[in-house]
C-alpha cells in the first residue's frame, strides 16, 4: 500500500510529450492502406491457382512488386502500432513492455522476411 | 489493467430480500447492490418492493422512499434532484445515470441499480470519485491569463461564447468515464471523457491564454491518447452531451499543432 494523495496519483509522471506522432501515424497508414490493400488483394488474386512460374512473373512486375513491398512495410508497421496500442490497453508493468518488444520485433520480421523475398523475386 | 473476473471478497451474492408492502396493488420490484465495508462480508443484490401509487414518478424517489420507509441503512449521494448537482450518479438497468432524472417509467421489468461500474466503492452505492475529481482538478480547470487584467471584465464575442455551450453543461456527475472501457483499464494514467471534455472547455474558451501549457499537459499516449472512440461517453451522458466529439477536438488541435 501507498500513502500518496489522489493528486499525486492523477498526476503520475506528467505528460510524455508525444503520442500525437503515432495517432497521426496511423490515420495516414490507415489511409494509405485502405488504397493500397484493395490493388494488393486483386494482386494476390490473379495470382491465386496459378503455376509457380506465373506467380513469379506477377510479382516480378516492377508495379506488383513495389506495391506488395508498400503493402507489407506500412501494414506490418501499422500492425507494431495497433497491436502497442492494444498491448497498452490490456496489460501492465513488465508484461505490457515484453509484449509490446514481441509485438514490435514479429512486425518487422514479417516486414523484413517478405521484402526480402519480393527482392529475390522482383531482382 | 483488464480483470475479467471479481476478486473473490468482490463477487456479489443474493442479499435479503423484505416483505412486500401490505394492501399494495402497484408494486415493484427494486434490486438494489449493497456493501458496508465495516462488516467485512461480499456485496450482496437486496430486493425491495414499493407500491408505485404511493411513489414519485424517479428513480430517486423510490431510493428515498425505500430509505425513509423500508430500509434506513440503504447508502446514496443526492441533493438536488433535477440534474444540476451531479450526486446521485448510479448504474440504473444498466446504463449509468442520474437517479433524479431517471424516470421509473422508462425501465421494463425489474429496477436494478448498482453504484457507478469499476469505481472503488465506500458503501452501498457511493463511488470513491477522490481521483475523478484529482484528474480534473489536474487540467486546470480556470481561467489562465497572461496579459494584464483589464479595468472591467474579459470580452468574449456571441460566436466565441457559443464554442462552449455543450461544453460548460458538464455536471461531473462521472457516468461518461466510468462507462469507458479505457477508463477502467487504465484510470489510474487515462484522464477520463469528463476530465478531457473540461480541458477542452478552457482550450476552447477565447479568453484563456494557457492552450499551449493546456494542450502540452495532454500531449500523452495515455492521458488523451487511450480514448478509442467508443463513444460510450456520449451514449451515457444524463445531460446529452458528447465527451467523445470534445476529445476529437482536441486530438485535432495536436494534430494542427505539427502538420
Amino acid at each position: 500500500m501507498r500513502f500518496i494523495t489522489a493528486r499525486k496519483r492523477a498526476e503520475g509522471m506528467g505528460a510524455a510529450h508525444h503520442g500525437t506522432d503515432r495517432h497521426w501515424y496511423m490515420i495516414v497508414s490507415a489511409v494509405g492502406l485502405a488504397v493500397l490493400i484493395p490493388i494488393f488483394v486483386y494482386i494476390v488474386g490473379n495470382a491465386i491457382g496459378e503455376g509457380r512460374e506465373r506467380v513469379l512473373e506477377i510479382f516480378s512486375h516492377p508495379f506488383n512488386a513495389i506495391l506488395s513491398g508498400l503493402v507489407l512495410f506500412f501494414g506490418m508497421r501499422h500492425f507494431a502500432e495497433g497491436s502497442t496500442m492494444m498491448i497498452e490497453d490490456y496489460w501492465q508493468g513488465v508484461p505490457r513492455r515484453l509484449l509490446v518488444i514481441c509485438a514490435q520485433s514479429f512486425a518487422y520480421g514479417v516486414a523484413a522476411i517478405g521484402l526480402f523475398a519480393l527482392a529475390k523475386i522482383a531482382l | 489493467m483488464v480483470q475479467l473476473t471479481l476478486p473473490k471478497n468482490s463477487k456479489v451474492r443474493t442479499g435479503k430480500t423484505w416483505p412486500k408492502p401490505a394492501d399494495a396493488k402497484n408494486v415493484r420490484k427494486f434490486m438494489i447492490y449493497r456493501w458496508d465495508p465495516d462488516t467485512g462480508e461480499n456485496p450482496r443484490v437486496d430486493t425491495y418492493f414499493l407500491d408505485m401509487d404511493k411513489c414519485g414518478p424517479m428513480v430517486l424517489d423510490a431510493l428515498i422512499k425505500i430509505k425513509n420507509e423500508v430500509d434506513p441503512t440503504l447508502t446514496f449521494r443526492r441533493s438536488c434532484r433535477e440534474g444540476i448537482c451531479g450526486s446521485c450518479a448510479m448504474n440504473i438497468d444498466g446504463i449509468n445515470t442520474l437517479a433524479c432524472i431517471y424516470g421509473l417509467d422508462e425501465i421494463k421489468g425489474d429496477v436494478k441499480i448498482y453504484p457507478l461500474p469499476h469505481m472503488p466503492v465506500i458503501k452501498d452505492l457511493i463511488p470513491d470519485l477522490s481521483l475523478f475529481y484529482a484528474q480534473h482538478a489536474s487540467i486546470m480547470p480556470w481561467l489562465e491569463t497572461k496579459t494584464v487584467e483589464p479595468a472591467k471584465e474579459w470580452r468574449q464575442s456571441v460566436e466565441d461564447r457559443a464554442k462552449l455551450d455543450g461544453l460548460y453543461e458538464c455536471v461531473m456527475c462521472a457516468c461518461c468515464s466510468t462507462s469507458c472501457p479505457s477508463y477502467w483499464w487504465n484510470g489510474d494514467r487515462y484522464l477520463g471523457p469528463a476530465a478531457l471534455l473540461h480541458a477542452y472547455r478552457w482550450i476552447v474558451d477565447s479568453r484563456d491564454e494557457a492552450t499551449p501549457e493546456r494542450l502540452d499537459m495532454l500531449e500523452d499516449p495515455f492521458k488523451l491518447y487511450r480514448c478509442h472512440t467508443i463513444m460510450n461517453c456520449a451514449k451515457t451522458c444524463p445531460k446529452g452531451l458528447n465527451p467523445a466529439k470534445a476529445i476529437a477536438e482536441i486530438k485535432k488541435m495536436m494534430v494542427e499543432r505539427v502538420i
